[in-house]
């Protein structure tokens, strides 16, 4: 079959994502061609500013260079114009003839500068700031000349501001406005950006409005002439008083154009299905965005479109702005001026040139204005984009995600102020430089691009946040945080995790190939993100019917045992409740003995832990340890790990419960449960709560009317106190409430959530209107609970009395060659 | 010069698994895909020796279990943006049984 035509005008970062994301998926489906009006390839726009102040160099922000096109097969007309669309024909024509035809075609005209009709804007000297020859003019002239006047203070203009002061020009910004970035700060906000760039040499003249430039003998501009009578020395003018969409093509060819191409959901243009129109020409629901952010959400719907997949939608975006100015940092996102029915957080410390206010209403964040420390910004831009509830956390909004408890990894640190050589991932040993530079040098703009070059975040995750940080100071507004809600699982897919859990409940899918079959899985045998975590979708919604795949999960769980940093494993036997018997111990000793257990620990979860032993070794061992009456722990699972009691009424002189009964009871009743992440249980028999039930994701606390029942709580990586969910008189309410609630998470919890995440995700009021105010449901959850756990089997007698399973844990002894 | 070994029946290895072999220079992993076929490499990860045998299989590579790098079966080569190979052995099935070469 001939290949259809896809012709792109525009050669910009939105096109470019678009074409992109297109050949990802579709990779030879069209012959691709692309007009560029400008000689380049493919470059990041939104770095030129530090290209002006002297931090980066053009080639430092080229994004697709010449190569990319050849090695896409992409035909690039660069510095060829597009004048006429001959949409009858179908076909674009160039300024210099050259002529192609198109079965769809793709606009990304950009847009062009605000250039105000005053007289003289045509003279030489006169710039907006756009593109790489604005930028190159305006660091030749600041080489050659003195005066300059930038007109306009959004953020496009401080940033030309900035570039030609550090190139040693004399620098007065003209604003119309009664203050600075009117758009993006407030009142106090724009006064403190203001004084710290005056600080730094920048002039102000606000209020003003532009009569006339005056051009001077040599027929340079040399003046700007204000209505007010005042006149500056200017030798360059810089003009950056808003863009307006590039339509002059489209509605040359009778294209609609209302402030922008007006495209639909889809980005096709709303006159000709034929032609799409993404980036900053496109006008979508009446907004032409100016964000690059945004861009690429409408780059990867429309290269779904082109690609025939026919699914997805824009449905337009959320947007937040950063300032580049080195050293002085600006971050505003939603409404940060708030109105009637809004309150007002806010810091104001002028010394220290900090001012940060959040806007709420009723229990959401809906605007944020931050100056001097925007550590936090990413983390308010997600509070605010996922709507979450912050009635927990008010209190602390203010001091950041890092005051929320954390070990102090989770961003607090100034990411652009942190040297080089700072360690930012301490997992896997990544320096902040590592990252910047896999960042600039491969055009990254996710955390996940991230994680795959440097690895930085790909193991606990702790560092998520700081990696954010470091990903948004490099790349700039291009950096688009994302949610756990709207994220697809992995690249095998673009369904989020809630998506896929639905279908599979929806449609009944019982195995991991039906399941990919039938939700359209880019890859044949998936990756490692996708396949435990189906193998856990399935095996959760269809207990006793869904096929568990052993080589669907990750190593730990294949094993039934936790494979050690030299390859090694350890095995820890199940003690109910941390209670043990001589017997038990005996047998363990003897297994250390015999098979010359090198390390023998007691752990945290109140059991022991044998360390450093072969895999071939793992079938017998559990063979001996079964004779002795012992199971498998669990301490290798996304699964029911330990329930931890201390002594209680039975022995202790203030317990008031029971605990090591109820604990005991808890951990039975649970035995090998599979769950999203793993799951801890603790039990205390009073208040003084010795086994730390407050950090478990159920922990249950004596008291003498009865017990006490706290969830999703977490002593890992972010310390998290458990939250009282509600009181149960006896051993069996307790059993059922618990049970409930853990099934409730099992159902409704993504893969490797732990309780606090889903909680957080779902909110408080979700799980006590589930479990604690509708009994009936609570009944139903429990009874469910049970059914999935009826006839739970031990896996190590199970891999013990199996040949072909154990024999996976022999090796294979090689015999005499057959041949030489 | 290379041994040829008649190693085992094809189902004696699970699919989308693998088995380890003990040759006389260290440990060999042979894996069988979801397609039915077998490759055979050294059981250590170019990055930190991790012990390949134990990765997932997805397709016709192997993701090390402890980092999670990738490994090409067919050629040892990690996929990029990781660095690093390992090394290959010939390993075929016929009539039901796995063969391995291994260099001698």
């Amino acid at each position: 079959m001939k290949k259809q035509k896809l012709v792109m005008v525009g050669n910009g970062m939105a096109g470019c994502r678009a074409l992109e994301e297109l050949l990802k998926i579709a990779p030879d489906l069209y012959d691709i061609t692309v007009f560029g009006a400008e000689p380049h390839g493919n470059y990041n726009r939104i770095l030129l500013s530090p290209v002006l102040a002297g931090e980066m160099t053009l080639p430092d922000i080229v994004l697709n260079d010449f190569d990319w096109y050849r090695d896409n097969r992409i035909t690039l007309h660069a510095g060829k114009k597009v004048e006429k669309i001959d949409r009858v024909r179908r076909t674009v024509i160039a300024a210099d003839g050259t002529v192609a035809e198109y079965d769809r075609l793709l606009l990304a005209t950009g847009s062009t500068p605000f250039i105000p009709p005053v007289p003289g804007s045509d003279l030489p000297g006169v710039l907006g700031y756009r593109d790489i020859a604005d930028t190159e003019a305006m660091i030749a002239a600041a080489q050659s000349h003195r005066h300059a006047v930038v007109i306009g203070a959004g953020l496009l203009g401080l940033e030309a501001a900035n570039g030609l002061k550090l190139r040693g020009m004399d620098v007065t910004v003209i604003h119309i406005g009664d203050w600075i970035m009117e758009r993006q700060l407030d009142r106090v906000a724009a006064g403190m950006l203001q004084k710290a760039l005056e600080d730094r040499g920048l002039k102000f003249l606000l209020a003003r409005h532009t009569e006339a430039l005056v051009g001077g003998e040599s027929g340079r501009v040399a003046a700007v002439r204000l209505k007010d009578g005042m006149t500056l020395p200017a030798d360059l003018v810089v003009v950056a008083a808003g863009i307006r969409p590039a339509t002059g093509l489209a509605e040359s060819c009778g294209l609609h154009v209302n402030r922008g191409i007006v495209v639909s959901d889809t980005l096709q243009t709303v006159t000709d299905p034929r032609i799409y129109a993404v980036g900053e020409c496109a006008s979508h629901r009446g907004t032409a965005y100016g964000l690059v952010a945004p861009l690429f959400e409408q780059a990867k719907v429309c290269a779904t479109h082109l690609a025939e997949f026919g699914i997805g939608r824009y449905t337009g975006s959320l947007t937040s702005t950063k300032l580049k100015v080195t050293g002085i940092d600006v971050f505003s996102a939603g409404d940060f001026t708030g109105g009637k029915e809004t309150e007002e957080i806010a810091l104001h410390d002028p010394a220290a040139g900090v001012y940060k206010k959040l806007v709420v209403k009723g229990d959401r964040l809906i605007g944020a204005c931050l100056i001097g420390d925007t550590a936090d910004g990413a983390w308010y831009f997600r509070l605010l984009k996922d709507q979450q509830d912050i009635r927990e956390v008010r209190d602390h909004l203010m001091f950041g995600e890092s005051s929320l408890g954390d070990t102090g990894h989770a961003g607090g640190n100034k990411a652009a102020s942190m040297p080089d050589t700072a360690e930012v991932c301490g997992c896997n040993g990544v320096c902040k430089g590592t990252i910047v530079k896999a960042i600039r040098e491969n055009g990254l703009f996710t955390v996940d691009e991230v994680k795959k070059h440097t690895k930085a975040a790909s193991s606990c995750g702790s560092c998520t946040g700081l990696v954010e940080q470091i990903l948004a100071s490099t790349v700039g507004g291009a950096y688009k945080p994302t949610t756990a809600a709207d994220k697809p699982v992995c690249g095998c897919t673009d369904l989020a995790h809630g998506a896929v859990r639905q279908a599979i409940r929806d449609n009944k899918y019982l195995s991991i190939p039906a399941a990919m079959q039938g939700m359209g899985w880019r890859t044949p045998n998936g990756c490692t993100t996708c396949r435990p975590a189906l193998n856990y979708y399935l095996i959760s919604t269809w207990p006793h019917e869904a096929e568990d795949d052993p080589q669907s999960r990750l190593i730990n769980e294949r094993a039934h045992a936790n494979i050690q940093k030299d390859g090694t494993y350890s095995v820890v036997p199940r003690m109910l409740g941390g209670l043990t018997t001589p017997a038990e111990l005996r047998a363990i000793a003897d297994v250390a003995d015999k098979y010359a257990v090198p390390t023998v620990k007691v752990t945290g979860g109140q059991r022991i832990d044998l360390l450093g032993i072969k895999k071939a070794d793992l079938p017998a061992i559990w063979a001996d340890l079964g004779e002795a009456g012992m199971v498998s722990g669990h301490a290798y699972g996304k699964s029911i790990r330990t329930v931890k009691t201390c002594v209680g009424s039975e022995h202790c002189r203030f317990g008031t419960q029971a605990s090591m009964r109820l604990g005991v009871a808890l951990e039975r009743m649970l035995f090998a449960m599979w769950s999203p992440h793993k799951v801890k249980l603790a039990v205390s028999g009073c208040p003084r709560n010795c086994a730390e039930a407050g950090i478990k994701d159920v922990g249950i606390i004596g008291v003498d009317s009865g017990w006490e029942i706290h969830i999703a709580g977490n002593g890992g990586i972010k310390t998290e106190v458990a939250h009282f969910l509600c009181k149960a008189g006896s051993d069996d309410e307790v059993k059922q409430i618990a049970g409930a609630f853990l099934q409730l998470y099992r159902e409704e919890a993504f893969y490797l959530e732990r309780t606090v995440h889903y909680v957080h995700r779902v909110g408080f009021d979700h799980i006590k209107q589930r479990v604690v105010d509708d009994p009936e449901n609570r009944q139903t959850l429990y009874e469910r609970l049970l059914y999935a756990l009826k006839d739970a089997a031990d896996p190590w007698a199970e891999q013990v009395a199996n040949a072909a399973k154990k024999r996976a844990f022999i090796p294979i002894r090689l015999t005499e060659p057959v041949s030489a | 010069m290379s041994q040829l070994y008649d190693l085992c029946a094809l189902d004696e290895i699970p699919r989308q698994g693998s088995r380890v072999v003990e040759a006389p220079h260290g440990d060999v992993a042979v894996f069988r895909t979801a397609d039915d076929r077998v490759f055979a490499l050294d059981d250590r990860c170019p990055h930190k020796g991790g012990p390949l045998s134990q990765g997932m299989v997805l397709g016709h590579r192997v993701a090390c279990p402890l980092h999670n790098w990738l490994i090409e079966l067919e050629s040892g080569e990690a996929v990029a943006p990781d660095q690093g190979c390992v090394r290959r052995h010939e390993a075929r099935v016929d009539n039901g049984r796995v063969w391995l070469s291994i260099e001698g």
